[in-house]
């Protein structure tokens, strides 16, 4: 199951990383796409054309090649949603952990009144909101931006709370005490010492979040909040689709819709099995 | 206790007022509120002299006072895409949201229960693993996807259901429902399971994790030794024990429910709260989108009141109150599947 798992996510991100290369036209490049080829079905279904795999969308370009570009620009919000919600819980985890007191309140009063909320309706009113305070030119530019921060914003605690937790256990131990009394600078404790000693699980709530971050951006891109059809993730290809869903075109909306699924699909099993593997302490 | 229930009340309040906070601060500092309401040839000393009526010149703290003041009395303003009062617009749209999604918790608590019932007792059996792995799918299927392949199929390719809005709907009072027309019961199918569904397998699995953990329990080793029969042991004993935590997980899912709501009245264009708010982004209809900020953060404010919220219950056993049952078990299975 993980060996399938794997090689799904490995085609699909390979897919994804080298779609300049592999995709079979440039869905950007105006030039190559006409509207006469308008809402192709795919090629085995009769009317289709062999030169579009799996049929055009509304404005005749190729949908596996918006596919392979979809894809990277969601794990690309994916990957750098993560990584931002890893550094800011991971951050404000270790001043929880390492600090207590106040600050440790403080932090830990906000994790919890967000955590009784739902991360993906955080990250819908966050970028709802930046969505209608933004004027409308400088919006498409920095969509992608907003998005990133929103889903970040939504995911911290996770991460917050797991450090927090085995910050607090390391910080009594006797190397950390070793260090402190031959006068190590406490940033460098921190740093040096405690970070390497704690960053184990985060790395697996990393692959773990990973599914949701690419799920979420989906999400909201359906929505209408998320990426602009300018610059399409999944979701957006989704949403498009959707459009054209009860005049009959199905393709559009549906094959994009496949390809997320057994992407996160997969990203969750091998999430999975690297939690059952490296720490069987979280299962 | 009533030190808990006080410190309690008077969080719900502070994350309120909180949530109150972030809807003023849009309400007054996006854009200018005066400019929202008179046309372009008002001259500068007409401004001047609305702002002062409107006591915008006030200090910020009586301002928000104000606000927190008309928003306890549902008074939200005007909306400024409809021209009508917030507060009407939401009481319209409000009884559409809450059918649907208690239909969805109410469809999620018949299917789930059984099902974990089914997979807890026999584990190992070819049913119970059809429906985790149908389960795992289902978790990873993102609802609006779900929306979009039952439209495809029940409504696109078969014709047998409406795909969008509530069908015909009979007004009771202020309330309307969809419940009183045959119109109204098919629209509510679609959008409901693709609610439910997702709850389901979070319920589906918690009930099997309980029937699990129950039946190792001594007190089952010893009704059976008493030679209760299977059925008496299975539902009367082990059943029993495990629906309180089921009872609690469902009340806070409610919650979810509602934010999950948005998705699906987007895709079925269902005339509820969820789908306003989306509206209401795109037109940058601040008044509705405070509106319903403060709203969903009362919803939760209040489903958490009732039942301990998860990071009390996950605390519990570090401070050695733990006793009965294993608290941490149940949330740490909620959450894994929530995530």
């Amino acid at each position: 199951m993980t060996v399938v798992a794997a090689s799904v996510a490995c085609v699909i991100i390979g897919a994804a990383l080298l779609a300049p290369l592999i995709a079979p036209h440039d869905p950007y490049d105006l030039a190559s796409v006409s509207l006469l080829d308008a809402t192709d079905p795919p090629a085995w279904l009769p009317g289709g054309n062999w030169s579009y795999l799996l049929g055009t969308d509304n404005q005749g370009r190729d949908v596996l090649s918006t596919i392979f570009y979809g894809t990277r620009v969601s794990l690309l919000v994916g990957c750098s949603a993560v990584l931002l919600s890893m550094l800011l819980g991971v951050t404000l985890g270790l001043i929880a952990g390492w600090r207590g007191g106040i600050a440790d309140t403080m932090i830990m009063r906000v994790a919890d009144v967000q955590l009784s909320f739902p991360a993906i309706l955080i990250a819908l009113l966050i970028d709802g909101v930046a969505h209608s305070l933004l004027p409308r030119e400088v919006q498409t530019r920095i969509t992608l931006y907003v998005l990133i921060a929103a889903i970040a914003l939504s995911y911290w605690v996770h991460f917050a709370r797991t450090v927090r937790g085995s910050a607090m256990v390391e910080r009594s131990k006797e190397y950390i005490q070793a260090a402190r009394v031959i006068g190590v600078h406490p940033a460098r404790i921190v740093i040096g010492h405690l970070l390497p000693n704690v960053i184990g699980p985060v790395l697996v709530i990393a692959t773990i979040n990973l599914a949701t971050a690419i799920l979420t951006e989906a999400t909201l891109s359906f929505l209408g909040v998320g990426l602009p059809p300018t610059e399409p993730s999944l979701g957006t290809l989704i949403r498009v689709g959707n459009d054209y869903l009860l005049s009959g075109d199905w393709w559009i909306s549906v094959f994009p819709g496949t390809v997320l699924a057994l992407l996160i699909l997969s990203v969750n099993l091998l999430g999975d099995w690297l939690r059952d593997a490296f720490n069987p302490k979280l299962r | 206790m009533l030190a808990f229930i006080i410190q309690r009340l008077f969080q719900s309040v502070l994350v309120m007022l909180t949530v109150a906070l972030i809807a003023f601060a849009l309400f007054n500092y996006v854009g200018d509120p005066i400019n929202n309401m008179v046309g372009q040839d008002t001259t500068q000393a007409d401004r001047e002299r609305l702002r002062q009526d409107l006591g915008l010149n006030a200090p910020f703290v009586v301002q928000f006072a104000r606000f927190v003041g008309h928003a306890v009395q549902g008074n939200f303003g005007l909306s400024y895409q409809q021209a009508r009062p917030v507060g009407q617009i939401i009481l319209e749209k409000m009884p559409a949201t809450l059918e649907l999604s208690f239909m969805a918790a109410f469809l999620a608590l018949l299917l789930g229960v059984p099902m974990g019932i089914y997979t807890g007792l026999h584990r190992s059996s070819w049913g119970s693993q059809a429906l985790l792995a149908i389960s795992l799918v289902g978790v990873s299927l993102p609802t609006f996807l779900i929306g979009i392949l039952l439209i495809l199929i029940f409504a696109v390719l078969l014709g047998w259901l409406p795909s969008f809005g509530r069908g015909a709907v009979v007004h009771i009072g202020w309330w309307t429902t969809g419940f009183l027309t045959a119109e109204g019961w098919r629209a509510i199918i679609l959008p409901a399971i693709t609610l439910a569904l997702f709850q389901m397998t979070l319920i589906m699995r918690l009930v099997r994790a309980e029937m699990i953990e129950v039946l190792r329990t001594d007190y089952i080793k010893f009704a059976r030794a008493r030679g209760l029969s299977n059925r008496a042991v299975n539902f009367g004993h082990a059943l029993k024990n495990t629906l309180v935590p089921v009872i609690t997980i469902t009340g806070l899912q409610l919650g979810s429910i509602i934010a999950f709501a948005v998705i699906t009245e987007t895709v079925f264009q269902w005339p509820g709260m969820g789908l306003m708010f989306i509206q209401a982004v795109s037109f940058a209809d601040i008044p509705v989108m405070a509106a319903y900020l403060v709203l969903v953060g009362f919803f939760f404010v209040i489903i958490n009141l009732k039942s301990p919220p998860p990071a009390r219950c996950l605390r519990v056993p570090c401070r050695g109150r733990g006793g009965h049952g294993s608290p941490t078990a149940i949330c740490g299975g909620a959450f894994a599947a929530r995530r």
